[in-house]
C-alpha cells in the first residue's frame, strides 16, 4: 500500500469531487444536488485521510478530522432532507429551478 | 400778588388739556367736546387775568423788565440752553387779548358748528391752536416760540382745510401751509444765526445793549449781523402775518369754517407775524433806518394794496380777509416806523373788532345759509354779498354789533380803531415833519390815509349790500337771526371794540396802555418809545376821508337791484377787473413759481423714470436677474443633474443591473463560487 503514491490518492478525491461538483450543479432535483454534496465532502475526506497517511503518519489529526466531516455531513444530510421535505409540502416539487424565492 | 406770577407756565395748559381729553376720550361727544374745549380756554383766561393783575400790581419796574421762570432744558458744551417763560406789561396785554377773544369765538362756535360730522374735532383743534397760541405770547425764548408757532401752523393747515370734502378747501389748506412755511424757514434760519452768534435765544439776553452792540458789528455775508437776523425774523413775521409778497394764503384760508377765520385768520394767528417784530423790535432799530424802513415799506404796500383788493371782492369774508391783511400792513408800519405801542395798540383794537366782523360775517352767512334751506335753494352761495342785502330788518343784533365793528374799522370816534390806526397816523405824520421832507414817514402816511379811505369804502359797501336795501335772493329773504349762543359773543366784542381804545386815549392817564406795555424795550437802549402826543389834524384828515368813504360806499350800493352792475365796476372799469382779480398775484405765481417747479418736477421725473436713473436701475436689475438665472441653469444642471442627481441615478442604474445576478437560484451561485474558486486556483496555480 505504501508503493502507490500520495497522487494517486489525490487524483482520485479529484476525481470524486469533480463527480459531485458536476451533479450539484447539473442536477435539477433537489435530493441529487444533495447527494452530489455528499460526494465532495467524501473526496475531502479521502483528501485529509491521504494527507494524514504520508505527510503527518505519527499524528491522526487527519482522521480525526474526517471523522468530524462525517459527522458533519451526517447532520448536514438530516437538515437538508427535512427542508426539502418542507419544501416539497409547501411547493409540491423539489426541482430547483421552481424554488427561486430568494430572487430580488 | 407777586406769587400769581406762577400761573403763567399753566395758561397754555389747560386748552392742551383739554385738546387731550377730547381727542382721547371725548370724540364720540359733541357737546362734552365743546365743553372741555370752552372750559379749558375758560380757565385759560381766569388765570391770564391773575397774571395781569399781579403785572398791574407789581408796578413799573416789573412791566419794564418782566417776570421770568427760566427753565433749563439742554445743556450743551459751554453753556446751558434755557426756555422758560416770561411775563411782561406786552405780555400782559396779549393775554388780556388772546384768551378773550378765543372764548368768546368757542362759545360762538358752540352754535355755528352744530351739525357738523366732525363738531368735536374741530374743538380739539382749536384747542390745540389756543395752546399755541399762548404759548407764543409767555414764551421767553425764540425756540418756544417757534414751537408755538409751528404748532399753530399745522392747526392753521387743518382747521383750513376742516371741510376737506370741498376741493378747494383743501387746496387753499395746502396752500396757506407752503406759503407760510417759506416764512418759516427764513425765521428758522434766522434763529439758527442768532443763536450761532450769541449763544442765546431768551429775548432778554439778546436784548442786553451789549449783545445789540456786538450783532451790529459781527458780520454775516458781509453785511452787519443784525441786519440779516432781522430780515430773515421779518421773512418769518411777512409769511404768518400775510404781508405782501406772502399774503396769498390769507385770502384762499377763508375756505375754513368762520370761527376759524375769526379766531386765527384775524384776530390771533396772523397777528403772531406782529407780536413777534414788536418782540424783536430792538434787533431791526439797531442799524438806523436799517431793517425797520423794510418792515415800514412792506407795511405800507401791504396795507395800500390790501385795500385796494378789498374793494373789488363779493365774497364777505374775502373783503375781511383783505381787510385783515391791510390792518396788519398797518401794524407794519407802525412797528417800521419805531412805533412799539402804536403798532400793539392796533394789534390788541384788530383783534377785537376784527374778530367781532368776521363773527358777524358768520352770523350772517349762518342765516343766510338757513334761508337758502328754508327757500329750498341749493344753488345761491351764502358768501356772496350780491345775494345779500336788506339783512338789517331780520337780524338787528348782528346788525347792530357789526355796525360797531364796521365802525370801530373805518376808524370813527370814539371807537377802538380810531385811535389806535390815528396812532399809527400820527407816528407816521410827526416823523414827517420831523424830518422836513417827504421821505418813508410822507408814503407811510400817505399809504395809511388812501388806506383808511378805501377801508371806508369797502366797509361802506358792504354794509350797504349787506344789510340795507331790498333782498336780492330768497335765501336773504328768509335769514333769520341765529341764537344766543352766537349773538352774545357778538354783543360783547362790539362792546370791546366799542371801548377797548380807551385803554391808551392820550386825554385818559396819559395813555395807561404806553405806560403798561409800552416801555418793554427800554432796556435795549436802541428804540425811542416816547409816545407821539395827539395829533388833531391827523385825526381830522382820516375821520374826513373814513366818513367821505363810508358813505361813498354805502350810498352806491344800499339800493342795488339784484342783477344790477356793480357801481364801481362801472366807475372803475379795467382797473376793477385787476382789483377783482387781485393785481393777478396768484396768477404770476402760478406762472413763475408753480408752472417751473412742476415743469421741473416733470422734467426730474422724465430724467428718473425715462431718461438716466430708471435705465440705469433696470440695467443692473436685469444683469442680476440674468446672472441669477444662469447661476440658477448651472445649478439645477452641473451641480444638481450631473452632480447629486447623477450619483443617485448611477447608484440606482447599477443596482437596477446588479439585481439581475441575483436569480434566486442556488445552483447559480454555487457555479459562480465553483468558477472563482477555480480562478483564483489558476491565479495560484500560473502565479499572476
Amino acid at each position: 500500500m505504501q508503493n502507490i503514491p500520495l497522487t494517486w490518492w489525490l487524483s482520485v478525491a479529484t476525481a470524486l469531487f469533480s463527480l459531485g461538483l458536476y451533479g450539484a450543479l447539473s442536477r435539477k432535483n433537489a435530493i441529487a444536488i444533495l447527494m452530489g454534496l455528499e460526494l465532495m465532502l467524501n473526496a475531502v475526506n479521502i483528501n485529509l485521510v491521504a494527507f494524514n497517511r504520508y505527510i503527518t503518519p505519527q499524528n491522526v489529526t487527519g482522521q480525526v478530522f474526517a471523522v468530524f466531516v462525517i459527522a458533519i455531513a451526517a447532520a448536514e444530510a438530516a437538515v437538508a432532507l427535512a427542508i426539502i421535505i418542507a419544501a416539497y409540502r409547501q411547493r409540491g416539487t423539489v426541482n430547483v429551478d421552481d424554488l427561486d424565492s430568494m430572487k430580488f | 400778588m407777586e406769587q400769581l406770577f406762577a400761573l403763567t407756565p399753566l395758561i397754555p395748559v389747560f386748552p392742551l388739556l383739554a385738546f387731550a381729553l377730547i381727542v382721547l376720550w371725548a370724540n364720540k361727544n359733541n357737546k362734552l367736546s365743546a365743553g372741555l374745549a370752552i372750559g379749558g380756554i375758560g380757565l385759560s383766561t381766569l388765570t391770564s387775568w391773575a397774571v395781569i393783575a399781579a403785572t398791574v400790581a407789581a408796578g413799573h419796574e416789573v412791566q419794564i423788565a418782566g417776570w421770568s421762570l427760566p427753565v433749563p432744558w439742554l445743556p450743551t458744551a459751554a453753556s446751558i440752553f434755557n426756555t422758560g417763560f416770561a411775563v411782561d406789561g406786552f405780555t400782559a396785554a396779549m393775554l388780556f387779548m388772546v384768551p378773550l377773544v378765543c372764548t368768546l369765538i368757542f362759545i360762538y362756535a358752540a352754535e355755528y358748528m352744530e351739525g357738523d360730522p366732525r363738531y368735536a374735532r374741530f374743538f380739539a383743534y382749536v384747542s390745540l391752536f389756543a395752546a399755541g397760541m399762548l404759548t407764543l405770547i409767555v414764551a421767553d425764548n425764540l425756540l418756544l416760540l417757534f414751537i408755538a408757532w409751528e404748532i399753530m401752523g399745522l392747526c392753521s393747515y387743518l382747521l383750513i382745510g376742516f371741510w376737506f370734502e370741498k376741493d378747494s378747501a383743501k387746496k387753499a389748506g395746502l396752500k396757506a401751509f407752503l406759503t407760510t412755511r417759506i416764512g418759516d424757514v427764513l425765521l428758522f434760519a434766522g434763529m439758527l444765526f442768532l443763536y450761532s452768534r450769541t449763544g442765546t435765544l431768551t429775548f432778554r439776553e439778546i436784548f442786553k445793549p451789549e449783545v445789540l452792540d456786538e450783532l451790529s458789528r459781527m458780520l454775516i455775508w458781509g453785511l452787519p449781523a443784525s441786519t440779516v437776523i432781522s430780515l430773515l425774523v421779518f421773512g418769518g413775521a411777512v409769511g404768518k402775518s400775510a404781508q405782501f409778497p406772502l399774503h396769498v394764503w390769507l385770502p384762499d384760508a377763508m375756505e375754513g369754517p368762520t370761527p376759524v377765520s375769526a379766531l386765527i385768520h384775524a384776530a390771533t394767528m396772523v397777528s403772531a407775524g406782529v407780536y413777534l417784530v414788536a418782540r424783536m423790535l430792538p434787533l431791526f432799530a439797531i442799524v438806523p433806518q436799517g431793517t425797520l424802513s423794510w418792515v415800514a415799506i412792506i407795511g405800507s404796500v401791504t396795507a395800500f394794496f390790501g385795500a385796494t383788493i378789498s374793494i373789488a371782492q363779493n365774497d364777505i369774508k374775502r373783503v375781511l380777509a383783505y381787510s385783515t391783511i391791510s390792518q396788519l400792513g398797518y401794524m407794519m408800519i407802525a412797528l417800521g416806523l419805531g412805533g412799539f405801542l402804536a403798532g400793539v395798540f392796533h394789534l390788541l383794537t384788530h383783534a377785537f373788532f376784527k374778530a367781532l366782523l368776521f363773527l358777524g360775517s358768520g352770523s350772517i352767512i349762518h342765516a343766510v345759509h338757513h334761508g337758502a334751506e328754508h327757500a329750498d335753494d341749493h344753488h345761491t352761495d351764502p358768501q356772496d354779498m350780491m345775494n345779500m342785502g336788506g339783512l338789517y330788518a331780520k337780524m338787528k343784533r348782528t346788525s347792530w354789533a357789526y355796525f360797531a365793528g364796521t365802525a370801530a374799522l373805518v376808524g370813527i370816534f370814539p371807537f377802538a380803531g380810531f385811535w389806535s390806526k390815528d396812532e399809527i397816523l400820527a407816528e407816521a405824520w410827526v416823523q414827517w415833519h420831523e424830518a422836513g421832507s417827504i421821505g418813508l414817514p410822507f408814503w407811510a402816511w400817505l399809504a395809511g390815509t388812501l388806506g383808511a379811505f378805501l377801508t371806508a369804502l369797502y366797509m361802506g359797501r358792504q354794509i350797504g349790500l349787506v344789510f340795507f336795501g331790498k333782498p336780492r335772493s330768497k335765501a336773504a329773504e328768509h335769514a333769520v337771526e341765529p341764537g344766543n349762543r352766537m349773538t352774545v359773543p357778538l354783543l360783547v366784542l362790539a362792546l370791546f371794540a366799542a371801548f377797548i381804545g380807551f385803554i391808551n386815549v392820550p386825554f385818559i392817564a396819559n395813555g395807561w396802555l404806553h405806560h403798561f406795555a409800552g416801555l418793554v424795550h427800554e432796556p435795549a437802549e436802541v428804540l425811542h418809545l416816547e409816545a407821539v402826543p395827539f395829533q388833531i389834524s391827523v385825526a381830522l384828515v382820516s375821520t374826513a376821508v373814513a366818513l367821505l368813504g363810508f358813505f361813498l360806499g354805502w350810498g352806491m350800493y344800499r339800493n342795488l337791484k339784484a342783477g344790477q352792475q356793480d357801481p364801481l365796476a362801472r366807475m372803475l372799469g379795467p382797473v376793477f377787473t385787476v382789483l377783482k382779480n387781485k393785481y393777478y398775484v396768484d396768477e404770476f405765481y402760478k406762472f413763475v413759481f408753480i408752472d417751473t417747479t412742476v415743469a421741473l418736477a416733470n422734467f426730474s421725473a422724465k430724467f428718473d423714470y425715462d431718461w438716466v436713473i430708471n435705465p440705469i436701475v433696470n440695467f443692473v436689475g436685469n444683469t442680476g436677474r440674468l446672472l441669477g438665472e444662469l447661476s440658477g441653469r448651472i445649478d439645477t444642471v452641473v451641480v444638481d443633474g450631473m452632480g447629486v442627481l447623477g450619483t443617485a441615478r448611477l447608484f440606482k442604474w447599477m443596482g437596477r443591473e446588479l439585481r439581475l445576478t441575483q436569480t434566486g437560484q442556488a445552483q447559480n451561485y454555487l457555479l459562480v463560487i465553483a468558477l472563482v474558486s477555480l480562478s483564483l486556483i489558476a491565479m495560484y496555480l500560473f502565479g499572476i
